[in-house]
């Protein structure tokens, strides 16, 4: 059995949000992950009696998410590295299908961000707790400000700037077709540039939502995956990896670990850069996606100013990015990771409306490969994965 | 209260006892690897660059520069409501390693505070245990 399943290919079944998102006070966080995970099998026509294998991260494990979903799961994974622990998961879940572990794997996330009623505590004695706390350097704009101001030092200040507005304008652009965003008012080059600083050099439009919502992804094998409601989406390759912690000991402030996730992932997938019709790039901050797009290999070092120019990355440019508007615009709960997947799912079905992107090879169809990254910490964790119809 | 005993204070671990009671005595410490020979911060007893066990504890000069900043208008917690703004920042110390920290006696102005600029620590006594190793411009000591 297990021999046979190392060749199977490994797809995704089944996405979808918590019933709502956004601003969700009436609902807690697991409430998120449950609705979340009951849409996405429903999306999939599979049963939670079908689930076998459960992978969460966030601040409670799949101890508390299994007993609360009823299910009694022979594989668990509560990898938990920031926002990209969902990509992340992907990996986990072919490995572990492929092994025989599990044969349907249901990934959930479920955050109050902004509603909730109480924050987890956290331990003083903590390296980041000892020697950056005190100083407020404290949550992501701030620790993600000192990278970006490096890098303004490295390779100018004033073209950085234009790049990182690129980005803000063209993720909004997106977020105006998909109804489920947040932020749907069109964004000026002005507006961005007018906007308060948060922590210098990020103004407001630099920085991700806080919001509430749930997601899920069910993984399941070829055979699985035929019986389907939907056609599946084929996970052609992971790669994840770390390479710090606190923002203070990020080893190069201006290249995230994606130098090493995005060649392993491309590698495993058989695919290049050129075949990507879609990219669904994390971006907690605009200068998340600068970092990425460079460290990824898209661009050189330096050079994602140029590459994002012109809006390049807007509904009508050549790099279609971040099409549900982003955790700039669409949502961004914390740890936003799931919704890059559950948005490339429903680009390589053919599912987006309005937002719908291209085959680049043959504009007559949807979108056919699609790379999703994630990045979660302090710039400190990555997740690749490169996904694919038929 | 002040709004000192606000603030989030370390809770020094035994690793780093030492640091924090030389931070006391207005004195910055630092680990050193006897192997590989280079200094590491924060403190651990086993080498983040080797993995060897054999390290010790240096003074520090106090000396660096300036390797990156930033401003911050929006404040992370109620403790910082009436700091900002405020520029944290990472230095590059003469010995080698970098260290979070405070960028002080500088107007928060990104026209005044140019990475690279040399700097030199001082200290922040913020609680009768705890100071803090902050940094100024050097020319300013």
């Amino acid at each position: 059995m297990a021999k046979s399943l190392q060749n199977q290919r490994i797809a995704i079944v089944g996405v979808d949000e918590s019933d709502e998102i956004g601003i969700v006070p009436n609902k807690s966080p697991l409430q998120l992950h449950a609705e979340a995970a009951y849409n996405a099998l429903a999306d999939a026509g599979l049963s939670i009696k079908d689930v076998d294998g459960l992978f969460t991260a966030g601040p409670f494990s799949t101890l508390v998410v299994a007993e609360y979903l009823g299910i009694e799961p022979r594989f668990t994974d509560s990898t938990s590295v920031g926002g990209s622990s969902f990509v992340i998961h992907l990996a986990h879940a072919v490995a572990a299908i492929r092994q025989g572990y599990c044969r349907v794997a249901l990934i959930t996330h479920g955050e109050s961000g902004r509603s909730a009623r109480a924050r987890p505590p956290i331990f003083q004695g903590l390296p980041d707790s000892q020697y950056e706390v005190p100083y407020g350097i404290i949550g992501a704009p701030i620790r993600y400000s000192l990278a970006c101001m490096r890098y303004m030092h490295q390779y100018g200040e004033d073209r950085t700037r234009q790049g990182l507005a690129e980005i803000a304008v063209a993720t909004r652009k997106w977020a105006q077709l998909n109804p489920k965003a947040l932020m749907r008012d069109p964004l000026t080059f002005e507006d961005y540039h007018n906007s308060r600083w948060i922590s210098y050099p990020f103004h407001l439009y630099d920085c991700c939502l806080v919001t509430d919502a749930g997601g899920a992804v069910v993984v399941t094998t070829e055979e699985v995956a035929r019986s389907c409601r939907k056609p599946p989406v084929w996970i052609l390759g992971a790669a994840e990896g770390h390479d710090h912690n606190m923002i203070s000991t990020m080893p190069d402030l201006t290249r995230t670990i994606a130098y090493r996730t995005g060649p392993a992932a491309f590698e495993r997938a058989g695919v290049t850069h050129d075949d990507i019709d879609l990219a669904m790039i994390y971006d907690s901050f605009t200068y998340t996606v600068l970092v990425t797009l460079e460290s990824l290999g898209f661009c050189g070092p330096g050079e994602g100013p140029d590459f994002v120019a012109g809006q390049r990355t807007a509904p009508g440019g050549d790099f279609p990015m971040n099409t549900n508007g982003g955790g700039l615009s669409y949502t961004h709960s914390g740890m936003y990771g799931v919704f890059l997947i559950l948005e490339a799912v429903r680009q390589l079905r053919g599912e987006c409306g309005a937002r719908q992107v291209m085959h680049k090879k043959d504009k007559s169809q949807h979108a056919k490969v699609a790379l999703v990254h994630g990045t979660g910490g302090s710039l400190s964790s990555c997740g690749t994965a490169i996904l694919a119809r038929d | 209260m002040t709004q000192a005993e606000h603030r989030p204070l370390p809770l020094p671990q035994p690793e780093s006892d030492f640091y924090w009671e030389k931070c006391r005595q207005h004195e910055l410490w630092l680990r050193k690897c006897n192997d590989c020979q280079k200094a590491y911060f924060y403190p651990r007893d086993i080498c983040p660059h080797c993995f060897s066990r054999k390290t010790t504890w240096v003074k520090a000069s106090g000396r660096g520069t300036l390797y990156t900043y930033a401003i911050v208008y929006r404040p992370p917690s109620p403790a910082f409501r009436d700091k900002v703004p405020y520029v944290v920042a990472l230095v590059e110390l003469e010995e080698g390693p970098r260290m979070p920290t405070n960028l002080v006696g500088i107007e928060p102005d990104p026209a005044k505070i140019k990475i690279g600029m040399p700097v030199m620590v001082d200290f922040e006594d913020v609680s009768e245990t705890i100071s803090l190793p902050v940094f100024r411009p050097a020319d300013s000591a």
